[in-house]
């Protein structure tokens, strides 16, 4: 009866510790999207690099696909381009770039001097599209499957593990 | 020599002054409803804002979103349901009441609750507990001495 005077006030300490401890590791910013599972939002935008064309949602049906939302206004969607550029070289998906706010000038001059990975962005100059899919904070990664349901959502700029240990593994499970 | 100085001071404030600012919706009662609406969501890109006061450029666009909703004759709950359907329930700062948010809402009144009751408990506890089990206090000897 009196060692539980002590062991009680420990056992709540280290519940509280185990709270902290598991509380460091979230990300504030690591919004959960409700969009995951559920069918991507139509869109209807025109291409970068051919504005009178247009392109639509149910294009991409039928493969697992790849967008990654970007601006050439957009700080840390350089920190990403190379692993942009490296996954796209690995042919794994066709990869959309969706031109967030951006002005078609400043973006392609961006992928000119950086280089395409894309194979072909959308203009969403408004940001409706964007808004959309919920995007809050470029760059953004979606995974869409063949029937046209987001699969996976990273926000931020896109890191080798995340296309290792998640993007990579999602797509052959999804073509597989 | 003040009088210059004072002509020369008014005419920066005019300088200052002189960038209109944006206009408001033309329909004020639509904009009024549109803030009310948009103190009740979060700016997710300054999370500690909502979109009523936030400057970042995406909170521009969701008011003009909730504006062209209203328009359309959206109410209020609608508006709320098309921005939860696309950012989640973190958007909303009064989370709605379900399953995964109960905790939320009654937690503090359990944390209440408790806390009153092991409160009473030893309170109730010390009650029952003889003099002697007590350290005198320093004025208990000096109402002794008053008798």
């Amino acid at each position: 009866m009196k060692s539980l005077r002590f062991i009680i006030p420990l056992a709540i300490f280290l519940v509280l510790v185990g709270f902290l401890a598991a509380g460091l590791k979230l990300d504030p910013r690591a919004v959960p999207s409700p969009l995951i599972g559920k069918p991507a939002p139509g869109f209807t935008l025109p291409r970068l690099d051919d504005p009178n064309t247009a392109v639509q949602r149910d294009a991409m049906l039928g493969k697992a696909w790849v967008l990654n939302v970007w601006a050439s206004w957009c700080g840390p969607c350089r920190d990403e381009h190379p692993h942009i550029v490296a996954f796209a070289k690995s042919k794994q998906a066709p990869l959309i770039g969706l031109n967030y706010k951006d002005k078609r000038d400043d973006a392609q001059a961006w992928l000119k001097q950086l280089g395409n990975p894309y194979d072909l962005s959308l203009s969403d100059l408004d940001g409706r599209v964007g808004i959309n899919f919920g995007v809050y904070g470029v760059p953004e990664t979606f995974v869409i499957d063949k029937q046209g349901v987001i699969r996976f959502k990273h926000v931020g700029p896109m890191t080798p593990e995340v296309l290792q240990t998640r993007i990579v593994p999602l797509l052959k499970e999804l073509n597989g | 020599m003040a009088r210059w100085l004072a002509i020369v001071m008014w005419a920066m404030l005019s300088v200052t002054h002189a960038k209109d600012a944006p206009p408001v919706a033309a329909d004020p009662v639509l904009e009024a409803r549109m803030q009310r609406i948009a103190v009740e969501l979060r700016c997710l890109v300054c999370q500690n804002q909502t979109i009523a006061d936030s400057p970042a450029g995406l909170s521009d666009d969701l008011r003009r979103d909730i504006r062209e909703q209203l328009q359309r004759g959206a109410t209020d709950e609608q508006v709320v349901q098309y921005m939860t359907e696309r950012y989640g329930d973190f958007i909303r700062y009064r989370p709605a009441m379900k399953g995964s948010t109960i905790a939320l809402w009654v937690g503090p009144l359990v944390l209440l609750v408790g806390g009153v009751g092991v409160l009473v408990f030893a309170l109730r506890r010390r009650a029952k507990l003889a003099p002697d089990r007590f350290e005198p206090d320093d004025d208990d000897e000096a109402a002794e001495e008053v008798r």
